[in-house]
C-alpha cells in the first residue's frame, strides 16, 4: 500500500515538474487589452458578430481587426466602452437592426391543415409535411425562436405567433438563422412600415388559408414611392432604403402592412381594430 | 527486421486503430472537417502515442513491475497520458495559435483518447520488447492519421456534393465512416503477429 503511494506520488510530482518547466519556455503573452473588452462585452456569446463568443471577438478588436462596434448586441454603449479601452475616439454609429416575424397569421386569422401532436419545437414540426400551418409560409409558433433568443426579446402570442420585441432586441441574429421557415428577417429599428407576410402562394390560395396574407393586388405597390414597395414572386416586399409613408396601409385590402407593428401591442392592436373592422 | 515492419504494417493497415479496432473515434469524426486540422490532429496524436508508448513501457517494466504494482496500471498510463497531452498543449499555444484554436476541446480530449490508453495497454499485453513498443505506438498513430486523412480528404468533397437534406452533416460522415471501414476489411487477415 505505501509503496504504491509513493511510487505513484513519484511519478505525478516528476510529470508535474516537466509540465512546470514546460509551462514556463511556452508561456503565451496575453494582451491585457484583450481581458478589458472582453468585460465591455456583453458576454452572452450569442455569436451576432459572426464569431464564435465574445473573446473571440475582443481578441480580434485588440489586434485592430474588427471594428469598436462589431458587437450588434451591445450597441452604442458597448462601442464607448470599448473605444475607451483602446483609447479612440468613437464616432457616430450605424442605425441598429432588429429582427421581425414576417407572418401576421396567429391562430385566428390563419387556417391549419392538421393537429400537430409532436415535440413542442418549430424545427420538428416544420419536418411533418412544412408544419400544420395551411400556409406553408406562416409561422409554426412553437417557440423555437424564442428558445435561441439569448435575451428574451421574443414573445410567444397565445394564438400562437411570435413577436420580436424591438427594445430588447439587440439584433444577434440568432432567430433568424434558427427559424425552419426562414420568416425572421433583419430589418431597420427607425422603419415602422412593415409587410408582416413571407406567402409567396398565389392571391386565390392566401385568400382560401390566412385573413392577413398578403394577396399580391399592387395596390400598395402602386400608391407607394417608386420602389419603396417591389412584387417578389406574389409577395410585397418592402425595401427598408425607400422612405414608406404610414398612408399606405390603408392600401392594403387584408391588413397586412402594419404600422409600428414590430412590439406586442402594436400587432395585437392592429388585429383587434382589423378584426372591429369586419365585424 | 521484418517483424518490425510487420508490427507497423500491421498497425497502419490490418489492424488499423480507428477503423478495425474502433478506437479514437472521437477526434476521427471531431476534427476531420478539414484537411489541415486533420494533419494538426494526426501530428499531435502522433507524438502523444509514441511518446506514452515508451513512458507507459518503461514505468511498467521497471516501476510497476518490480514493486509488484501492475494493478496500478490504468491509472498510471492516464497519468502519463494526461501529463503529455497537457505537454502538446503547452507547445501549441505558443508554437501555432491557430491550430490550437482548430483544434479546440479536441486536443485536450486526447487525455481520454482510447486510442492512446489502447496503444499503452496493447503493448504490455503483447509483451513487446522497448524497441516494439516505440515502433507499434508510432505505426498506430500512422495508422490514426492515415484514417483521419482520408476521412478528412472524403468529408472535404461531400460538403461541395448536393447531400439529400436528411443526411447532411453527422449522418453523412458516420455513414461515409461505415464505408471507410468496410473497405479496410480487405486486411483482414494479411499479418498475423
Amino acid at each position: 500500500m505505501l509503496t504504491a503511494i509513493i511510487a505513484l506520488a513519484s511519478i505525478a510530482l516528476l510529470f508535474s515538474l516537466g509540465l512546470a518547466i514546460a509551462a514556463r519556455a511556452f508561456a503565451v503573452k496575453v494582451d491585457p487589452r484583450i481581458e478589458a473588452i472582453e468585460d465591455a462585452l456583453p458576454g452572452a456569446n450569442c455569436g451576432g458578430c459572426g464569431l464564435p463568443g465574445c473573446s473571440e471577438l475582443a481578441k480580434r478588436i485588440a489586434e485592430g481587426k474588427a471594428d469598436v462596434d462589431a458587437c450588434p448586441a451591445g450597441g452604442e454603449f458597448v462601442a464607448h466602452e470599448i473605444a475607451k479601452v483602446l483609447g479612440i475616439e468613437f464616432t457616430g454609429g450605424g442605425i441598429t437592426k432588429v429582427a421581425l416575424v414576417l407572418c401576421g397569421g396567429d391562430d385566428q386569422v390563419a387556417a391549419k391543415r392538421f393537429y400537430y401532436n409532436g415535440i413542442y419545437d418549430c424545427a420538428s414540426a416544420a419536418l411533418l409535411f412544412g408544419g400544420d400551418k395551411a400556409c406553408s409560409y406562416g409561422c409554426l409558433g412553437l417557440a423555437t425562436c424564442a428558445d435561441v433568443c439569448p435575451f428574451g426579446a421574443i414573445d410567444m402570442l397565445p394564438s400562437g405567433l411570435a413577436v420580436v420585441n424591438p427594445e430588447k432586441c439587440t439584433g444577434c441574429t440568432k432567430c433568424v438563422a434558427a427559424c425552419p421557415k426562414g420568416i425572421i428577417k433583419m430589418v431597420p429599428i427607425d422603419k415602422k412600415v412593415h409587410i408582416l407576410c413571407s406567402s409567396h402562394d398565389k392571391g386565390g390560395k392566401v385568400r382560401k388559408i390566412c385573413k392577413v396574407g398578403c394577396i399580391g393586388c399592387l395596390r400598395c405597390v402602386k400608391e407607394a414611392p417608386e420602389g419603396a414597395i417591389t412584387m417578389e414572386d406574389n409577395l410585397a416586399v418592402v425595401q427598408y432604403e425607400v422612405d414608406l409613408p404610414e398612408a399606405v396601409v390603408e392600401t392594403c385590402p387584408m391588413d397586412t402592412i402594419v404600422v409600428g407593428g414590430v412590439g406586442v401591442e402594436g400587432v395585437s392592436g392592429e388585429r383587434k381594430k382589423a378584426a372591429g373592422g369586419e365585424g | 527486421m521484418s517483424r518490425l515492419l510487420l508490427i507497423i504494417i500491421s498497425a497502419v493497415l490490418v489492424n488499423n486503430f480507428v477503423l478495425m479496432r474502433f478506437l479514437g473515434i472521437c477526434p476521427f469524426l471531431g476534427v476531420s472537417r478539414r484537411l489541415k486540422t486533420a494533419a494538426g490532429m494526426s501530428g499531435a496524436v502522433l507524438f502523444v502515442m509514441t511518446m506514452a508508448s515508451v513512458v507507459t513501457w518503461l514505468i511498467y517494466r521497471y516501476i510497476l513491475t518490480p514493486f509488484h504494482l501492475v494493478y496500478l496500471q490504468t491509472v498510471t498510463f492516464i497519468l502519463v497520458i494526461a501529463s503529455l497531452v497537457q505537454l502538446v498543449e503547452l507547445a501549441l499555444q505558443k508554437l501555432s495559435p491557430a491550430l490550437y484554436k482548430a483544434l479546440g476541446i479536441y486536443l485536450p480530449l486526447i487525455t481520454t483518447n482510447c486510442a492512446v490508453l489502447g496503444v499503452s495497454v496493447l503493448n504490455i499485453q503483447k509483451e513487446y520488447t522497448l524497441l516494439e513498443t516505440t515502433i507499434f505506438g508510432f505505426g498506430a498513430a500512422l495508422g490514426f492519421g492515415l484514417a483521419m486523412f482520408l476521412f478528412a480528404g472524403l468529408r472535404e468533397r461531400i460538403d461541395l456534393c448536393d447531400t439529400p437534406l436528411p443526411f447532411r452533416g453527422t449522418a453523412i460522415a458516420l455513414v461515409t465512416a461505415g464505408l471507410l471501414s468496410l473497405a479496410f476489411m480487405g486486411f483482414t487477415g494479411m499479418v498475423k503477429l
